[in-house]
Parts: C-alpha cells; sequence; structure tokens
C-alpha cells in the first residue's frame, strides 16, 4: 500500500494507531480486499450467464457469454469495481484513479452493483412471477455483488472521524465509511494533456447520457439510474471530479467548447425520432431554466409564475408562424418570429415587472403566482366567447409550420454524414443554439458590474442602494432578460410541439416545463450556476419521462426528493463556491493562503503611508 | 453656497432639518456643516436620533421639512442618487455583502462611478474590458490603503469583525465620495482597533475627504474631531471644539443627568459615607 498516491498514507490504519475509524465489519484490510475483489470478479463472470430462461423479461437475459440490458449495467458496475479495488493494492498505473477516498469509491460502486443486480432480480422474479425464474447467472451476479459489499465494509476506512463525534453509531458509522477526503492539488500536465482528458470526460459524460435517454423499457432505466448515482458518488468520493472540474476551471472556454460538441454530437447516437424528442424538450426546459436563474439565482428574485414569459414568446411566434388557424394571417421568417417573440416577452415582463418588483421575498412571490395563472386563464378567454378571438381558448392554436431555415426544412430527416438526423434532431440542433446564447447571456451577466449589482441587491438591498445601486432599474432589467430569453425559448418549443395550448403554461402540472418545474430545476441543480440549471432541468424531465408507470406518484417522489436534497445538499447538485460557504460552515475551502501580514499594524501602516 | 473666506468650501449644509414619524419628532430643527477637510462629530446619548439624521443624510429618509445641500445643489430623495452625488455611508450594524468576496464588495462600491450597462457586458463592447479592467485596480488599491488586500479573494462574511469594519469603510470609498458619514465605526472594537481605525480616518481626510462620524466612544470623537456637535432629544445641543464641548455643563448633564430636585447635596453625602465607614469599622470590631 506505499504508492505515490497521496491517501494510502489515511488509509493505512497499521501505520497511524491514531486514525480510530475501523471498517464497519472487522476483517483483516488484505481479507477484506481479497473478498471484495473475488465478489466483484463473480459478480463480473455471472452477467456472462443466462439470468433467466425466458425473453419475456424485457432486454433478453438468456443468452449465455453476451451479457444484454441490466446484465450490461452489472458488468460495467462490476467492472469499475475491480478497478478501483485493484487501485487499492497500488498497482503501477491505477493511483491517478483515486486521488481522494481510495475505499469509499469501491464500497459506493459496489452497493451500485448490488443495488443494480438485486433490483434487476427482484423485477425478474416480480415479473415473471417467483425467484424460480433466476437462472444461475443472476445467483452468480447476486451473490457475487454481496459478497463484494461485505468485502467493501470490512476496508479501511478512508479517513478518522470527525473530532466532535469520536464514536459514532451504527449509522454514523455507515455514513462516515461513505467519506473521502479531498484530493490534494494534481501535478500540471502538459495543456494539450489536460484538454485531451476534459475531451474524453464529456465524451464519457455524453455517452453515459445517452444511454440513459436511449434506455427503452423502465427497469433498465432505473437500474441506469442506481448505477448511475453510486457510480457518480464514487467518482466524487475517489477525486476525480474534483480533479476534472480543477482542469474545466482552469480551460473554461475549451471546457465549454467540448460541452457543446458534445451537445451536438448527441441527436447523432439517436436514430429514434423519440429519444431525440426528449433531447429536445430537455433543452427547452433546461434553457428556460437558466433564463430563471438570472431572475432568482442572480438577483434574488422570487418568480413563481416564469412559464408565462415562455408561454408569450412560444403564442407570439404561434401567431405569426403562418399557421392555417392563427387570427393573424402572417408568416414572419424565422428571424423575425423569433424577436417578436422574445420582444413580447420582455414587454410582458417589464409591464409586470414595474409594479410588482416594488414588492419584496413573498410578497413578491405570491404575486408573480398569481400573473403566471392570470396570463394562463387570459389565454383560455381570448376564444371569441369569453374575450376577442386571438388564441382559440382552450384549444390552442394547432398546426404550428415546421421551420425552414436557409431552404433547410427541419421538419425532414436529413442525412448528415452518415447518420440521419431526425426532426427532433433538428429541432435538438436549433434549440442547442439557443440555449447557447442563454448560456453566453447569463455568464456574461454575471460576470459584469451589473451582474455583480443583481448578487448585492440580493444579498442586501438597503445596503445595495447606500452603494449607489438604482435596485428598482436593476430588479426590473433582470426581470426583463429573463423573461425575454424565456421568450427565445418559447419561439422554438412552439414548432417543436406544433401548437400552442394554455394548459402547458401552468404553474405546477405532469409535464415538465411548469413554473413549479422551472423553480425547482434552478434549486435541485444549484443557485447561480450555468451547469446547475442544465442538469437539473435534465434529471427532472428524463425521470418522468422514462418512468412512465410512476405518473400517479410522480408530484410525491418529486416532492420527497426535494426534501432529501434541502436536507443532505441544500446548495443543489452544482455547488456555487457562494452557497457551499452559505450552507456549510467550513470556512474557507478554495482560497488561496494569505500572504503573511504583520500583526495590528497592517491598515494603519498602509493608510498613513 | 460657497464661502470663499477661509479658502474652505461648505461639502455638507443641513439647515433646519426636521424629521417626525407620526407625532414623535426625532429630530428638530438641526443645522450642521461639514467643511472640506474637516471631520466632524457627531455625538448624543442613545436615541437622540443621531442615525434618524444620518439618514435624513443620506436619502432613506425625506426630512419632513428643511434642506441639505451637498456643495451647493439640494440633495435628491434616492439613496442611490444621494451616493451618485458624492455622500457615501457605513452602516452602525455592519452590513456588507455578506457572500460575495472582498474584491466584489469594493467592486459593487464602485457602481455609480461606471456605466457599462447590460448590452456592454454581452456583447463586450470595446470599452467593457477597460472599464473592467480599471475598476479592479481601483478597488484594489483600496483594498491596499485599508489593508485588506491580501484577503480579496475571501468572502466578506468570513472576515473578523474588525476587517469588516474597514470593508466597510473601503466600499464607502469605491464610490469617490467628497463626504463620507461614518455610523459608529468603532462600536464593538477592543482599543487597538480603535486606534487603528483613527488612524485610518485621518488617512481618509488626507485625502480630501470631509468626514462626519457618529460615535459613542468619547475618547474616539474627541481624538478625532475638529468640531463636534451634541445632539440631544433630536435638537442640537451645542456645536464646538473638542474642549468646549467637554467642559459644557448642559453636556455633561445631558449623558449623565441633572441631579433632582432635593438630591442629597454632598455634604449629607459626606454624612452617609462617614457614617458607613464606621458600621463597617464597627462590624470588624465584632
Amino acid at each position: 500500500m506505499t504508492t505515490k498516491n497521496p491517501a494510502a498514507t489515511t488509509t493505512d490504519t497499521t501505520k497511524s494507531p491514531t486514525a480510530q475509524a475501523t471498517p464497519l465489519i472487522p476483517l483483516p484490510p488484505t481479507a477484506a480486499r481479497a473478498l471484495t475483489i473475488a465478489g466483484s470478479a463473480a459478480a463480473l463472470i455471472g452477467t456472462f450467464l443466462a439470468w433467466t430462461w425466458t425473453d419475456e423479461f424485457p432486454g433478453n437475459l438468456t443468452v449465455t457469454g453476451y451479457p444484454g440490458g441490466l446484465q450490461v449495467l452489472t458488468l460495467v458496475g462490476a467492472a469499475l469495481t475491480l478497478l478501483f479495488a485493484l487501485s487499492g493494492y497500488g498497482i503501477r498505473g491505477l493511483g491517478w484513479l483515486t486521488p481522494g477516498g481510495t475505499n469509499s469509491p469501491v464500497l459506493l460502486l459496489a452497493l451500485g452493483v448490488l443495488g443494480t443486480t438485486g433490483y434487476a432480480m427482484g423485477a425478474i422474479s416480480d415479473e415473471l412471477g417467483g425467484l424460480v425464474n433466476l437462472d444461475p447467472g443472476a445467483w452468480i451476479s447476486g451473490i457475487g455483488s454481496l459478497i463484494a459489499v461485505i468485502g467493501a465494509f470490512g476496508l479501511p476506512v478512508d479517513q478518522p472521524y470527525d473530532d466532535g463525534d469520536p464514536t459514532p453509531h451504527l449509522w454514523g458509522r455507515i455514513r462516515h465509511s461513505l467519506t473521502a477526503p479531498e484530493p490534494g492539488r494534481a501535478k500540471d500536465l502538459p495543456s494539450w494533456a489536460e484538454i485531451l482528458i476534459i475531451a474524453a470526460g464529456f465524451g464519457a459524460g455524453l455517452y453515459v447520457f445517452a444511454y440513459g435517454i436511449g434506455t427503452e423499457y423502465s427497469e433498465l432505466f432505473i437500474g441506469f439510474l442506481i448505477i448511475a448515482a453510486f457510480g457518480f458518488t464514487a467518482l466524487t468520493r475517489a477525486g476525480l471530479l474534483k480533479r476534472l472540474s480543477a482542469l474545466t476551471a482552469k480551460h473554461r472556454n475549451v471546457n465549454l467548447a467540448a460541452a457543446f460538441v458534445a451537445a451536438i454530437c448527441f441527436p447523432f447516437t439517436q436514430s429514434n425520432d423519440q429519444f431525440a424528442l426528449i433531447g429536445a424538450n430537455i433543452l427547452i426546459f433546461a434553457t428556460v431554466a437558466l433564463g430563471l436563474n438570472v431572475v432568482v439565482g442572480l438577483a434574488g428574485l422570487l418568480d413563481l409564475g416564469y412559464v408565462a414569459f415562455l408561454g408569450v414568446g412560444a403564442y407570439a411566434a404561434a401567431l405569426v408562424s403562418g399557421s392555417p388557424q392563427s387570427s393573424i394571417g402572417v408568416h414572419f421568417p424565422f428571424w423575425a418570429a423569433v424577436l417578436t417573440g422574445a420582444a413580447a416577452s420582455l414587454i410582458f415582463g417589464v409591464v409586470i415587472g414595474a409594479p410588482t418588483l416594488r414588492l419584496r421575498g413573498d410578497y413578491l412571490a405570491i404575486v408573480t403566482l398569481g400573473f403566471g395563472e392570470i396570463f394562463r386563464i387570459t389565454m383560455n378567454n381570448l376564444n371569441g366567447n369569453s374575450g376577442p378571438d386571438v388564441t382559440i381558448g382552450s384549444n390552442g392554436i394547432p398546426n404550428i409550420p415546421d421551420l425552414e431555415i436557409f431552404g433547410f426544412n427541419l421538419g425532414l430527416p436529413h442525412d448528415v454524414a452518415g447518420h440521419e438526423l431526425t426532426r427532433s434532431g433538428n429541432y435538438y440542433l436549433l434549440m442547442l443554439l439557443f440555449t447557447a446564447i442563454v448560456v453566453m447571456v447569463f455568464r456574461r451577466s454575471a460576470e459584469s458590474r451589473i451582474g455583480r449589482a443583481w448578487v448585492a441587491i440580493r444579498e442586501d438591498e438597503t445596503a445595495a442602494t447606500a452603494m449607489g445601486i438604482n435596485s428598482f432599474r436593476l430588479k426590473l432589467l433582470a426581470f426583463a432578460l429573463g423573461a425575454s430569453l424565456a421568450g427565445l425559448a418559447g419561439t422554438v418549443q412552439s414548432h417543436v410541439s406544433y401548437s400552442v395550448t394554455p394548459e402547458q403554461y401552468q404553474f405546477a402540472g405532469s409535464v415538465p416545463p411548469n413554473s413549479a418545474f422551472l423553480l425547482a430545476a434552478v434549486i435541485l441543480g444549484g443557485m447561480g450556476t450555468i451547469s446547475g440549471p442544465l442538469i437539473g432541468a435534465a434529471l427532472l424531465y428524463l425521470i418522468p419521462a422514462k418512468l412512465q408507470f410512476m405518473a400517479d406518484y410522480q408530484l410525491l417522489l418529486f416532492g420527497l426528493a426535494l426534501m432529501l436534497l434541502m436536507r443532505f445538499r441544500p446548495e443543489g447538485l452544482v455547488a456555487d463556491r457562494r452557497k457551499q460557504l452559505e450552507f456549510h460552515e467550513t470556512g474557507q475551502l478554495d482560497v488561496p493562503e494569505d500572504a503573511p501580514l504583520p500583526e495590528g499594524a497592517t491598515g494603519v501602516a498602509k493608510a498613513g503611508a | 453656497m460657497t464661502t470663499t473666506t477661509t479658502a474652505t468650501t461648505t461639502v455638507l449644509d443641513a439647515s433646519n432639518v426636521t424629521m417626525r414619524f407620526g407625532g414623535l419628532t426625532a429630530v428638530r430643527s438641526v443645522d450642521l456643516t461639514v467643511n472640506t477637510g474637516e471631520i466632524v462629530g457627531l455625538i448624543g446619548p442613545n436615541g437622540a436620533g443621531k442615525t434618524t439624521f444620518f439618514n435624513c443624510l443620506t436619502g432613506l429618509y425625506v426630512p419632513t421639512s428643511g434642506t441639505v445641500k451637498y456643495k451647493g445643489t439640494v440633495l435628491p430623495p434616492k439613496p442611490h442618487l444621494v451616493t451618485q452625488a458624492g455622500i457615501a455611508r457605513t452602516f452602525q450594524n455592519i452590513r456588507l455583502f455578506a457572500n460575495m468576496t472582498v474584491l466584489e464588495n469594493v467592486l459593487v462600491g464602485r457602481h455609480t462611478r461606471t456605466n457599462e450597462g447590460l448590452w456592454s457586458a454581452l456583447l463586450r463592447l470595446p470599452g467593457f474590458k477597460k472599464a473592467e479592467q480599471e475598476s479592479r485596480e481601483r478597488a484594489m488599491e483600496l483594498l491596499e490603503f485599508t489593508g485588506l488586500a491580501a484577503k480579496a479573494d475571501h468572502l466578506a462574511r468570513n472576515l473578523p469583525y474588525g476587517e469588516q469594519r474597514k470593508l466597510e469603510i473601503a466600499r464607502a470609498l469605491a464610490s469617490e465620495p467628497g463626504l463620507l458619514l461614518l455610523d459608529e465605526p468603532t462600536a464593538g472594537m477592543n482599543p487597538q482597533e480603535t486606534r487603528a481605525t483613527e488612524e485610518l480616518v485621518f488617512a481618509i481626510r488626507d485625502k480630501g475627504t470631509a468626514i462626519l462620524v457618529i460615535e459613542h466612544d468619547i475618547r474616539f470623537i474627541m481624538n478625532l474631531s475638529d468640531r463636534v456637535a451634541v445632539l440631544v432629544q433630536g435638537e442640537k445641543l451645542v456645536e464646538g471644539s473638542a474642549e468646549t464641548i467637554q467642559a459644557d455643563e448642559r453636556v455633561i448633564a445631558a449623558y449623565l443627568g441633572t441631579p433632582f430636585e432635593g438630591a442629597p447635596g454632598t455634604e449629607e453625602a459626606a454624612e452617609v459615607e462617614a457614617a458607613e465607614a464606621q458600621s463597617t469599622t464597627e462590624g470588624d470590631a465584632k
């Protein structure tokens, strides 16, 4: 266990008896490691055998020698467990895998494999009626993964207990065995190598994401979620994500470019139009969430009616789209429709914002909630009966034609470099352009005088005005900017979904782009960050879309998930550095060391000079 | 309103300022002037209306009657416009932007002295980078000046108390004020920190900014101020040099209270003391 691996010193309990943290299952470290490896190997071998006798269970798990469906997930998980467990032996060339913790990633991965395999076995016996339907392969994988977990619980714990709680109880010890120290600073690599690593990271991310969207039945998706969640946590504990984010922070533009290249590649990985449509809808949802992040995350204005701005953009674009049912019989070119949608949202934002932004906090939230509903009801009532006939009431504006940009008809599939790009793929790419614009707007405005003023208003409005900030004007600016960004997304949305109806723009509903889900995406992902709302939106869209059978319990589960998140990770999945410091009293994390200053004489000496 | 008699100009001229909240008159017809290069102290017992008067000066309150002029022009009744005109302030209870870094706090203070709008930021128009760079340089200068440069990347909330006070002053100075209003800058400080603040205030004065300071620490204010005004129950009792104020009986009465009618005089007090001394010695004897 003596390697260049910095974590090895903390894991080696024999050398330092002061590291009192004992493993949960008292095993000699060598035996524990051997057990883990043997277990994972068994789980891995099991995936090559048949798990059940009939192909009635989706994914065909009957073939020997060729893993399929859920078996692949177990296979990948077990292989990763093996790799990390071998890295614990200090095998040359594997040390880079675990700059942070060595054993907690193994434990997490082993748990993930057990979860997926256990779930698969449960699902098979449940759907086919009894444990008899399990073939030996499933038993080998299942028992193997169980042994791996037992072994992993016997591995030495990565870091000693906190000083505040030296003898935690069972639950505390389980939680503790999943923690790991932060990785040290990485060696500088040549920049081409670092860029290559970023590219590889995004490639892997894209592959995982595309696999998740492409899962064809909900069993596979659940298995995917289990292994992905555990795997993601394991990579975090191993310190790999920290290393990667350090690299991305160093090469920000490369990082951004890599992210967009990966995103552009996505539709080419999907031959099924349905999955590309999910991608396009995720982008619409994510873009609007990012727009909301300007209002909520930067300026701190809680807007509960934000989806109305998406609706204004969509309705405006639909009215000028040349739809035969549109009450205005005009057909604007797309660029003009986009400007119309954004401008309509902007005007709507200013009209709503001007009176309401004089309110603060909860009052603002309630009033925006009201205006959001007013929009929907108004669209319902402009049907020729209760009011002038503009929006055809609850039927909405149907038959919105497909876009044609520079002779490129987005409604038809195209062949690009041997890959078929479906209709939804086309719209996905168009929407990606808008997402890029919104990302740029967010980033540039956040890092400017205006963005700082927004954050100052969020922090302390009275102090901000005393610093010369016209808080009303800046809040209105944030509101208007957020509104027009949502309007942009709305113009594309109306074309993607062929029609706009008032019911698409509710406060809370089962289909994601609604105010409650938008806010949830921002909070779940991480307020004030760029990647946070994108990830939050992807999860919030994908999970309900993939798990149709849970539709009845969707809001319940959603509420539970939010509560758990607020309890365990209040800063969101992607933490803004500020937020992390705000919610966890850990002092300064990644701030450069102070230059030592002479005590007492600091300010005076300089001030007097 | 410029008086050229002594080659100094009046920076702040508050005349006849009255502030009423319903039936309560918090500030009653107060006149106060501050000239360039001057440090003026404002003292008074708790509840005398010092902070209310401050808020009238900075546009947080609009005075019920009376006018406040800054360099000859009447101040607009909006805090951000007052700051833009050239009056900056600090707060009695520190009001930093806690989750912004030290540098960002000072950069926010520069808001009124820069004018890059949203378009400039979004399109990165030619002037943007230059203005941003200048702001940063200016902010770093101020942090050097207050001795916080080494902590520029720390979050404001993680600074020790004394440094938070300094940061508030640096943030206020970032708006390049002609007049700085300090609301109890040494509250909660130990003697060393108070000394350091004193030096800092002198240094700011030497850079040409006039200062009006509210303080409870009498020694601090007497060392610091060229003139001191005493506010009692909303009215200006007396104004003058530190010595005049210290000698003024009304000021002492305002702070310590006047002896009430029929209060024991010195003779009676001496008798009581003597009696007490007697009883204790007797007690010891037993």
